[in-house]
């Protein structure tokens, strides 16, 4: 049977994780490819960067670190960040990248979408939608939550779908931070409209957060977070445990 | 050495990172000089079948892998790789393999789950057939990670392991000193590299 999967996400700046990250064992790393060698360590199912930087000069050492994570770790590494065109898709899976994440860059060119699926594969492509309720209408948001689309959530992660997405990030705008729990809400339509899997993102505080996610909706195949992983305040590692007592099939990394 | 088959379909950078990460010195190549001389050979893939097979049928090396084959070098085939080493696929429409192992590439069976089946899923060992050599240092459970829409049907004297995603599908197959996983163990974890270090000790 196949297991949920989690997932850390590393927002990487000018080459360095952003807000210095501290936890027991590791002090302050903000090196991208030690973080993601002690998750890789812990039981991470995935990784996902996002490159947040803004320069030319910064995304060259983006691609670097990335060719130096995936010489290094060996689980599925996920893309995202900044990707507007196919070469930008280009680049990132010649540096060691499985799978790439679109989200403005298919906001401004639904194309690019199918494009990509066309060329790579839809295995390969993951569409990240930022969602928010506005006026109770779960809306898109885009360029990292500041512009409102006005596009209706659920028909657009449907339309990148049938454009050939092959997989769904679902952020709730509205949970993110807030470290109450997962937006099943939300999630839930969302797994009810689509047939590829989904990886729930926001709203992660306590590893039962996890636990409900997946008791809850048992659609969902994934769940990804960021500080709570970096702060230390979840380990992956003890979180899979907590997961598989409570019935949910995870896997348990052999070291 | 090891050669890995370059075809022109996907990206050989982790697969080749990942071998001389345990030690295996290797060689991303299309000659058919090199893959003579190498002492074992990797046939990757990702895409869809028709594609990748005309772009191996293109580059000449068939034939080449046909000999060595024959001539008893150990051979993995991974993902699409490993579809390919089978007679035919019904992926859009119907292509040849290479026929190194008897069976047929078909869809995922439908039972409701998601398609492609992508993730990570449990190893379940043929136990009408002795473990294989890749499963040196594996044990059975043990999980790998997956992406795939189709499938080797085969008869089960070539199935070394299978997975369970609504029925059971071939997670594995071989024939003599022919190899084949449908689940990538460059991107398997501990799990995967074990896989690649039994293989690479046959």
């Amino acid at each position: 049977m196949i297991t949920k999967r989690i997932i850390p996400c590393l927002d990487v700046r000018n080459g360095r994780v952003v807000k210095g990250v501290n936890f027991a064992g590791l002090k302050d790393v903000d090196s991208p490819v030690e973080l993601a060698e002690y998750y890789g360590r812990s039981g991470a199912d995935e990784i996902v960067f996002y490159d947040i930087t803004a320069s030319a000069e910064g995304r060259s050492i983006f691609t670097d670190i990335l060719k130096e994570a995936a010489s290094k770790i060996f689980i599925p590494l996920t893309v995202g960040g900044g990707i507007n065109t196919l070469s930008d898709f280009d680049t990132v899976l010649k540096c060691g990248a499985d799978k790439v994440s679109v989200n403005s860059g298919a906001i401004r060119n639904p194309r690019l979408i199918s494009e990509a699926a066309g060329k790579y594969g839809s295995q390969c492509v993951v569409i990240s939608a930022d969602v928010r309720r506005v006026n109770g209408t779960f809306t898109v948001f885009s360029k990292g939550g500041r512009e409102n689309t006005g596009m209706e959530a659920v028909e657009w992660i449907k339309r990148c779908v049938s454009m050939g997405a092959g997989e769904v990030v679902v952020n709730s705008m509205d949970t993110d931070g807030v470290k109450g729990g997962f937006d099943t809400e939300l999630l839930e339509r969302v797994c009810g409209a689509v047939n590829v899997p989904v990886i729930a993102s926001g709203g992660a505080g306590c590893a039962e957060d996890f636990v409900r996610l997946f008791k809850e909706l048992p659609d969902v195949d994934a769940g990804l977070a960021a500080s709570v992983f970096h702060f230390g305040e979840i380990k992956i590692n003890e979180l899979k445990m907590l997961l598989s007592a409570s019935g949910i099939n995870v896997r348990i990394d052999k070291k | 050495m090891l050669a890995i088959i370059d075809y022109g379909a996907g990206n050989l950078f982790s697969l080749s990172s990942s071998l001389r990460y345990i030690g295996v010195q290797n060689e991303i190549t299309s000659d058919p000089c090199v893959i003579s001389r190498a002492d074992r050979l990797i046939l990757p893939g990702v895409g869809a079948f028709g594609d990748a097979a005309a772009s191996l049928i293109k580059t000449g090396l068939c034939p080449v892998l046909r000999r060595e084959a024959s001539e008893g070098k150990p051979i993995l085939g991974i993902c699409l790789g490993m579809q390919m080493l089978f007679d035919k696929s019904s992926e859009g429409g119907e292509h040849e393999g290479l026929s190194f192992i008897p069976g047929n590439v078909v869809g995922i069976p439908d039972t409701g789950l998601k398609i492609p089946h992508i993730g990570w899923n449990a190893l379940i060992f043929n136990e009408k057939r002795p473990k294989s050599a890749i499963y040196k240092y594996v044990n059975n459970g043990e999980h790998v990670y997956f992406v795939h829409s189709f499938y080797a049907s085969c008869d089960e004297c070539y199935v070394s392991a299978y997975t369970e995603y609504g029925a059971l599908i071939t997670a594995s197959s071989e024939s003599k000193n022919v190899y084949g996983t449908q689940y990538h163990p460059e991107k398997s974890g501990e799990t995967g590299l074990d896989i690649l270090r039994a293989f690479c000790e046959i």
